[in-house]
């Protein structure tokens, strides 16, 4: 089960108030390459995973991008603190404003709604692996681009945490990819049982 | 290792989590009824014994607990689902 930390794992700070950036930060919340679809990809995942080492990495990396989520959450809050209908209008987001006003949704920076479609499982756990590696690269370089277009140098900051840590979740996943190879090229019984034989 | 104590440790563990969710919930809505506090704060208390008790003899529950000096025992099995 899981248990509630009242606080952020990384401080999420703002200069001032974004809604533009807001709009596009968002898709780190409910895009195809943000938290929520990490946590839930990996989460998933581990029901099929054949060692020890692989259920307690998508244990712990799933649980981390949980936490990731809030931070983007937390962001998206503070940059639109206090904004009004004009701003959010200002800054080609009043479509957000009409449906939630100051709440949060779920979507990308175009407004598409998050969908499992984002993610995916295949019960192989080097195919599963692997996806996860390529969506720690995708969220990598979505936060490079999300760096680049904004001057904020607090919001600069919070990003640099998370980018950094896809890079750490894409070593431990290479690291993983190998010892569960390692353990079916020693395992006799993985293809064993059915017409699935290699 | 006794699984079957494991196992009891566990479900006395689940127990009293489940008493201090109850009161958790209750409280959020009735912040200041003190039955409901001193109920509370003496679940947490025998939780807190019970998760001492559990994570000296198997490892802590939590991925940031006591999980070895040697090896790290986190990993090991059984998980939840496999229980």
């Amino acid at each position: 089960m899981w248990v509630y930390e009242k606080k952020l794992e990384h401080p999420v700070r703002v200069t001032c108030p974004d809604v533009k950036f807001a709009k596009l930060v968002i898709t780190q919340y409910g895009g195809p390459d943000g938290e929520l679809s990490a946590s839930l990809r990996y989460l998933n995942q581990r029901y099929s995973m054949p060692t020890n080492n692989a259920k307690a990495v998508l244990t712990d990396i799933g649980t981390e991008e949980m936490a990731h989520m809030e931070m983007i959450a937390a962001l998206v809050y503070k940059l639109t603190e206090g904004a009004s209908p004009a701003e959010y209008e200002a800054a080609g987001w009043a479509g957000q404003w009409v449906q939630h006003d100051h709440g949060l949704f779920w979507t990308d920076a175009n407004g598409i709604p998050w969908s499992a479609k984002y993610i995916a499982c295949l019960g192989d756990p080097i195919t599963d692996l692997v996806e996860d590696m390529a969506a720690e690269q995708k969220a990598r370089t979505t936060y490079e681009h999300l760096i680049a277009a904004t001057d904020d140098p607090l919001v600069k900051g919070t990003l640099r945490f998370l980018w950094e840590r896809e890079v750490v979740h894409f070593q431990r996943f290479g690291e993983t990819l190998n010892s569960v190879q390692e353990w079916m090229g020693k395992a006799k019984h993985v293809w064993e049982g059915g017409a699935m034989e290699k | 290792m006794n699984v079957e104590k494991q196992m009891r440790l566990l479900r006395q563990i689940q127990e009293m989590e489940f008493v201090a969710i109850e009161l958790n919930l209750y409280l959020d809505t009735h912040p200041c009824d003190q039955d409901g506090l001193n109920d509370y704060n003496c679940a947490i208390e025998k939780l807190d014994k019970l998760m001492s008790e559990y994570t000296a003899e198997y490892g802590s529950l939590l991925a940031q607990g006591f999980h070895g000096c040697k090896k790290w025992l986190w990993i090991e099995q059984p998980w939840p689902w496999e229980m």
